[in-house]
C-alpha cells in the first residue's frame, strides 16, 4: 500500500454504535455478545445493540482498521469455541478520542447558549 | 434455533460464514424471542447487502474506469442491443399488446358479413337490425360508418373526417363525454334533429376550447347541426383521424337492401361470454336469415373478432414479429460479444482476482463483484439504448396503422419497465457465464505463474463466436429475403404511371351538389382551366383513387343471367371524366374512351378493364356487349388495361369505369368524382397553389383535402415494408459488425496466448503459411458451422415469414449463397490483423518471455 492511510479526523464523525464499540473494547478485549453486554450496562440499558448492527459494524471496523481479531483466547472453561475476541487498535483509540473531543466540543458550544445542562 | 439460523441466510453468504456462528451465540445467550431476532435480521440484511454493493460499486467503477476503451465498446453494444430491442417492443406493444382505452376493452368485438373471397364486409342495416335483435351474446350492439364532410365553421372551409353512428355506439364503447352529453338513442331516430359530437382536438382547433360551444350550430356538408358535447382528449373512434360523431338516421327504406352493406358493427360481449360463442351465436343467425332471405344472403356468412385485433392484418403482425425477432438477436449477438470480451478480461484479470481471494475474498465475493461489474455496464447500457430507441423510434412509425389509441408509440411507463427488465436479463446474460467461471477456477493463477492456457475457456469463447455467426447468418439472410420481397413488390406494375402526377380531394357536399348538372360544370370550369396551366399535361377526376381507396365493389350481372355475388361476379364500381385515363397512362386497348357526348339522356356506357372483357366474353370482342351494374343496363364502348386498385401486393377486382355525367341526379353520390389528378412535365407539387386557386374560384366553400402525388401513394402502399426491410438490415449490418469483432477477438487472444508455440514452430522452420493455418483454421471452422447452423435456422425464419416474402421462396439460393459468402469474408477480415500478428512473432523475444 502506498495510499498514506487517512486520519482519525477522517472518521469523524463516528455512528453511534461504532463509538459504542469502541469503548465497549477499550478496557479489554471482547467478544461479540460480551460488547452487547458492556454497551447496555454502560447505558443502564439505554442501548442494547442488535446482532445485525453489531457484527455489520464490526466487519466495517475490521475494514477500517478501527479493531482486529485477537487470537488470543481465555481459559478453554470460559471459552466458547465459537466466539471471536476483538481489540481496539491505535488507529481506534485516536479515533474514539478524536470523537469524543468533537462532542466535548460540541457540548461546549450548546451549553454557551443554554441548550444543555451545567455552568456556562 | 433453526428458525434464526434459516433467517441469516437473508445475510450475504460472505457476511453469514464470517459472523453467522456467532451471531447464533448470541441469540442463543440473549433468549430473545423469535418476533424481535425477525425484525432484527429483517432490518439489518439488507443494509448488509447494500454495504457489499457500496464497496463493489465503487470497485467496478475504478475497474472500469481503468479500462475505458473496454468500458465504452461494452457500453455502446448493449445500448445498441437494448435500445433496438426497446425501440421495436415500443412499436410492438402499441400496435398488438396493449388493451385499447375503453373500459374493459377485452370484450369489444368488431362484426362483419362474410362472402366468398371477402372476409371482412360491412353490415347492410337490415341485417345489422336482425343481429342486434336475434342474438344472445352481446350486451350491447351497435354500428358506425366513417366519411369526410366539408365542415363550414369559423375559419375556411375545412375537410374533416367523421363518423356516423348508432345511438347506442357510445355505451357500447363506456366512454363519457367530457363536455354535455354523447349521442344516445333519442338521437338516431328518423327526424330527430341534427346533433353532432366534437372530438377534444377538434374542440381546441375550431373552437379554441371554448366550453360555451355546446348548442352552437354547425354547418355539415351544408346542414346545421347542434353541437351537443365533447369527448375526452384519450378518446378516438373507430381511429385517429375520425373528429366528429353524427348520429345515423335509418329511414324504414334503409332496410330494404340486405345488399346495402356500409355499418361497422361494433359491439360488447355480455360478461363471460367467449368470442367463440359469439362466433358461435352470430352464426346461427346468419345461416337463419341465409334460409330466411335466399336470393340477397346466398353466399353471405358472419364473422366477430376482438376490436383490439382488428386493425391489425396479418401482414402487418408478422412484420413486427419478425422485426422483434431481428432485434432479439442483435441482443442475443452483443450478450455474447460482451460474455466473450468479459471472459477474455476475466483472464487478463486473473492475478488481480487471485490476490482478492488470497486476501481473502470468497468465491462468492468475487462472483458478486464481477456481477456487479456486469449489471453497472448493463445499466449504463440500458439507459444509453433507452436514449437510442427514444429518437430511433420516429423512423418505426411507418409500421403503425391508425388504431382507436391516442398518440403515437413512445418511450412510456410500460417500455421503460420493458427495458429495465431487459436490462437485468441482459447484464445476468452477458456477466454470469464468465463470473461462474471465474469462481470456478481454484485461482492458483498467481502461485503457478503467468502460463494461463485456458483451453476449457477457449472452448467456450469458440461456442459464443459460433452462436454470434449463426445468428449474423440468420439475420442475413433473413434481411435479403425480405429486400428481395419488396424488390418484387417494387416491381410490381401497377397498371398506371405515378410519377408526375398531383392528386387532391374535393369533395362536393351534398345536397348542394345534388344535381349532376352542377357538378358537371365545377368540374368542367375546374379541369378547363387546370388543363391551360403552363406545364400540365393532362387532368381528370374519378371516385375513388387506386391504393387509396379498395372498395366500391358491384355485383355484375351479364346477359341476363343473375350471377352470384361471389368474388368472381364483381367489380369496382368509378365515375370518370374523360381526362382520367391520359392522365394515369392507363393504355385504352380498344373502342374509345368515355367521352363529354356521354351525357345523362344518351345510353348507359361503360369503360371496362381487360380482365373483365376477358372474364365474360373471353376470346369475342366485348364491344358493344350489354351488363347490368349499380342498378342499370350499360355497353360496353371500350377496354383499357388493368390496374391495382387494393395495392401492389392485392389481387384487385376487375374496374368498371362509367362516364361522370351518367351518375344521375342524387344518385350514389358516395361516388361521385373527388379526386383530382393533374399530369405536369416538371415537378407536380409546384402547381398546387394555382390550382387551389381555381378551385376557390369556382366555389369558394370548397375544401381542398389529401393533397399527394400519387407517387407517394403508391409509397404509401408498402411503407410497412420499406421500414421493415431498412431496420432488418440495420440490425443484420450492426450483427455482421459484432460478429467480425468477435472473431478478430477470439483470434487475437488465440494468437497471443499461442505466441509461444507458433515461434518455436517458426524456430523451427515453420512457413508463413503453416502458421496461417494455424491461426485460420479455427476461424474457418467456427465460420463454416456458423454458416450450416444459420442457413438451416434461416430456411425455419423463412418459412414462418413466407406469406410476407411475396412469393420469394424462403430457401432463395441466391440469398443464401451471398449471406454465406459475406460471412466468410467477414470471417478473414476479423482474421487478418491477428493473422499478420502471428506471422510477425519474433521467436526469439516471445520464448525469451516464458
Amino acid at each position: 500500500m502506498t495510499q498514506k492511510s487517512p486520519g482519525p479526523e477522517a472518521f469523524l464523525p463516528l455512528p453511534a454504535a461504532t463509538f459504542h464499540i469502541l469503548m465497549a473494547v477499550a478496557e479489554e478485549d471482547r467478544h461479540g455478545y460480551a460488547i452487547i453486554q458492556d454497551v447496555a450496562a454502560r447505558t443502564g440499558g439505554e442501548l442494547t445493540l442488535s446482532a445485525g448492527t453489531l457484527y455489520r459494524s464490526i466487519q466495517r471496523m475490521l475494514e477500517q482498521g478501527l479493531v482486529v481479531e485477537t487470537q488470543e483466547r481465555p481459559a478453554p472453561e470460559l471459552d466458547d469455541e465459537r466466539r471471536r475476541y476483538y481489540r481496539i487498535t491505535p488507529l481506534g483509540a485516536a479515533v474514539a478520542k478524536a470523537e469524543a473531543t468533537r462532542m466535548a466540543k460540541l457540548v461546549k458550544w450548546a451549553r454557551a447558549l443554554g441548550f444543555a445542562p451545567g455552568k456556562a | 434455533m433453526w428458525f434464526y439460523r434459516a433467517l441469516l441466510h437473508l445475510y450475504p453468504s460472505s457476511f453469514r460464514s464470517e459472523y453467522g456462528e456467532e451471531m447464533c451465540a448470541v441469540f442463543e445467550s440473549r433468549h430473545s424471542s423469535l418476533l424481535a431476532a425477525a425484525f432484527e435480521v429483517l432490518s439489518n440484511a439488507p443494509a448488509a447487502h447494500w454495504d457489499i454493493l457500496r464497496q463493489d460499486l465503487r470497485y467496478a467503477a475504478r475497474t472500469l474506469a481503468r479500462a475505458p476503451g473496454f468500458t465504452a465498446v461494452a457500453i455502446l453494444v448493449l445500448a445498441l442491443g437494448i435500445g433496438a430491442n426497446t425501440a421495436v417492443f415500443s412499436v410492438t406493444d402499441y400496435v398488438l399488446i396493449r388493451s385499447l382505452p375503453f373500459p374493459s376493452a377485452d370484450r369489444l368485438v368488431r362484426l362483419w358479413e362474410t362472402l366468398p373471397g371477402y372476409r371482412e364486409m360491412e353490415l347492410s342495416p337490415a341485417n345489422y337490425r336482425d343481429w342486434k335483435r336475434m342474438n344472445t351474446v352481446f350486451e350491447e350492439m351497435g354500428a358506425i360508418t366513417t366519411f369526410a364532410v366539408n365542415m363550414i365553421g369559423e375559419g375556411p372551409p375545412e375537410r374533416i373526417n367523421t363518423a356516423v353512428v348508432t345511438g347506442n355506439l357510445f355505451t357500447v364503447l363506456g366512454v363519457p363525454p367530457l363536455l354535455g352529453r354523447s349521442i344516445s338513442s333519442s338521437d338516431d331516430r328518423d327526424g330527430a334533429p341534427l346533433t353532432a359530437v366534437l372530438s377534444y382536438g377538434l374542440w381546441q382547433r375550431a373552437f379554441g376550447g371554448d366550453a360555451g360551444v355546446l348548442g352552437r350550430k354547425l354547418d355539415l356538408n351544408g346542414t346545421p347541426h347542434v353541437v351537443i358535447g365533447v369527448m375526452p382528449p384519450q378518446f378516438h373512434f373507430p381511429d385517429q383521424e375520425t373528429e366528429l360523431w353524427t348520429p345515423f338516421e335509418f329511414p324504414e327504406s334503409a332496410y330494404e337492401d340486405r345488399n346495402n352493406n356500409y355499418l361497422d358493427g361494433v359491439a360488447r360481449l355480455r360478461r363471460g361470454v367467449s368470442l367463440e360463442q359469439a362466433r358461435a351465436d352470430i352464426n346461427v343467425i346468419a345461416a337463419q336469415l341465409r334460409r330466411q332471405y335466399p336470393k340477397e344472403l346466398e353466399h353471405a356468412g358472419a364473422a366477430v373478432n376482438f376490436l383490439r385485433d382488428d386493425e391489425i392484418t396479418d401482414q402487418r403482425r408478422l412484420l413486427l414479429l419478425a422485426l422483434a425477432g431481428a432485434a432479439l438477436c442483435v441482443l442475443l449477438i452483443a450478450c455474447s460479444n460482451l460474455a466473450n470480451l468479459l471472459l477474455a478480461r476475466a483472464l487478463a484479470r486473473q492475478k488481480e482476482l487471485a490476490v482478492r481471494a488470497a486476501l481473502g475474498a470468497g468465491r462468492e465475493r468475487l462472483i458478486r463483484q464481477l456481477g456487479t461489474e456486469s449489471m453497472v455496464l448493463a445499466l449504463a447500457g440500458g439507459l444509453l439504448g433507452v436514449l437510442l430507441a427514444g429518437l430511433a423510434l420516429p423512423l418505426l412509425t411507418k409500421l403503425v396503422p391508425s388504431l382507436p389509441i391516442s398518440g403515437m408509440p413512445s418511450i412510456d411507463f410500460r417500455v421503460l419497465g420493458f427495458a429495465a427488465i431487459l436490462t437485468a436479463l441482459t447484464g445476468i446474460g452477458f456477466g454470469v457465464v464468465p463470473a461462474l467461471r471465474v469462481g470456478r477456477t481454484d485461482l492458483t493463477g498467481l502461485r503457478e505463474g503467468s502460463r494461463s492456457g485456458g483451453g476449457r475457456k477457449a472452448g467456450l469463447r469458440s461456442a459464443l463466436i459460433l452462436a454470434e455467426v449463426t445468428l449474423s447468418v440468420v439475420l442475413l439472410i433473413s434481411a435479403g429475403l425480405l429486400l428481395r420481397a419488396l424488390l418484387r413488390v417494387q416491381s410490381v406494375d401497377p397498371g398506371f404511371r405515378s410519377e408526375g402526377v398531383l392528386t387532391l380531394e374535393t369533395a362536393l357536399p351534398m345536397p348542394k351538389y345534388d344535381a349532376t348538372a352542377r357538378r358537371t360544370a365545377f368540374y368542367r370550369r375546374v379541369l378547363s382551366e387546370i388543363q391551360a396551366l403552363p406545364g400540365v399535361s393532362d387532368a381528370g377526376y374519378i371516385s375513388f383513387l387506386p391504393m387509396a381507396m379498395g372498395g366500391g365493389i358491384w355485383p355484375v350481372d351479364v346477359d341476363g343471367k343473375t350471377l352470384d355475388r361471389s368474388e368472381n361476379h364483381s367489380a369496382s364500381l368509378r365515375y370518370i371524366t374523360p381526362g382520367f385515363f391520359a392522365t394515369l397512362k392507363i393504355p385504352l386497348q380498344v373502342g374509345r374512351n368515355v367521352s363529354e357526348t356521354d351525357a345523362g339522356d344518351r345510353p348507359m356506357v361503360a369503360v371496362v378493364s381487360e380482365s373483365f372483357a376477358r372474364r365474360y366474353w373471353p376470346g369475342q370482342s366485348p364491344l358493344g356487349r350489354h351488363f347490368k351494374f349499380a342498378f342499370l343496363d350499360r355497353s360496353v364502348v371500350g377496354v383499357v388495361g388493368d390496374i391495382h386498385v387494393r395495392g401492389l401486393e392485392r389481387n384487385s377486382e376487375p374496374q368498371v369505369y362509367l362516364p361522370y355525367q351518367q351518375q344521375h341526379d342524387g344518385d350514389l353520390v358516395f361516388y361521385s368524382p373527388k379526386h383530382l389528378v393533374i399530369r405536369a412535365s416538371g415537378n407536380p407539387r409546384l402547381l398546387l397553389p394555382a390550382v387551389r386557386r381555381i378551385i376557390q374560384q369556382a366555389d369558394p366553400e370548397q375544401p381542398i383535402a389529401d393533397v399527394r402525388t400519387l407517387a407517394e401513394i403508391v409509397q404509401a402502399d408498402i411503407a410497412p415494408r420499406t421500414v421493415q426491410v431498412r431496420v432488418i438490415a440495420a440490425f443484420a449490418a450492426l450483427a455482421f459488425l459484432l460478429a467480425g469483432l468477435g472473431i478478430h477477438g477470439l483470434l487475437s487472444f488465440t494468437v497471443s496466448t499461442r505466441s509461444s508455440e507458433i515461434a518455436v514452430r517458426i524456430a523451427l522452420g515453420a512457413q508463413p503459411r503453416n502458421i496461417l493455418r494455424i491461426v485460420l483454421q479455427d476461424s474457418l471452422l467456427l465460420a463454416t458451422a456458423g454458416v450450416i447452423l444459420g442457413v438451416a435456422l434461416a430456411y425455419a425464419a423463412g418459412r414462418a415469414m413466407q406469406s410476407i416474402l411475396a412469393g420469394i421462396t424462403p430457401g432463395d439460393a441466391a440469398t443464401f449463397l451471398a449471406a454465406a459468402g459475406l460471412c466468410f469474408l467477414m470471417t478473414l477480415a476479423g482474421s487478418l490483423a491477428p493473422a499478420l500478428r502471428a506471422l510477425r512473432v519474433d521467436p526469439i523475444t516471445a520464448i525469451r518471455a516464458e
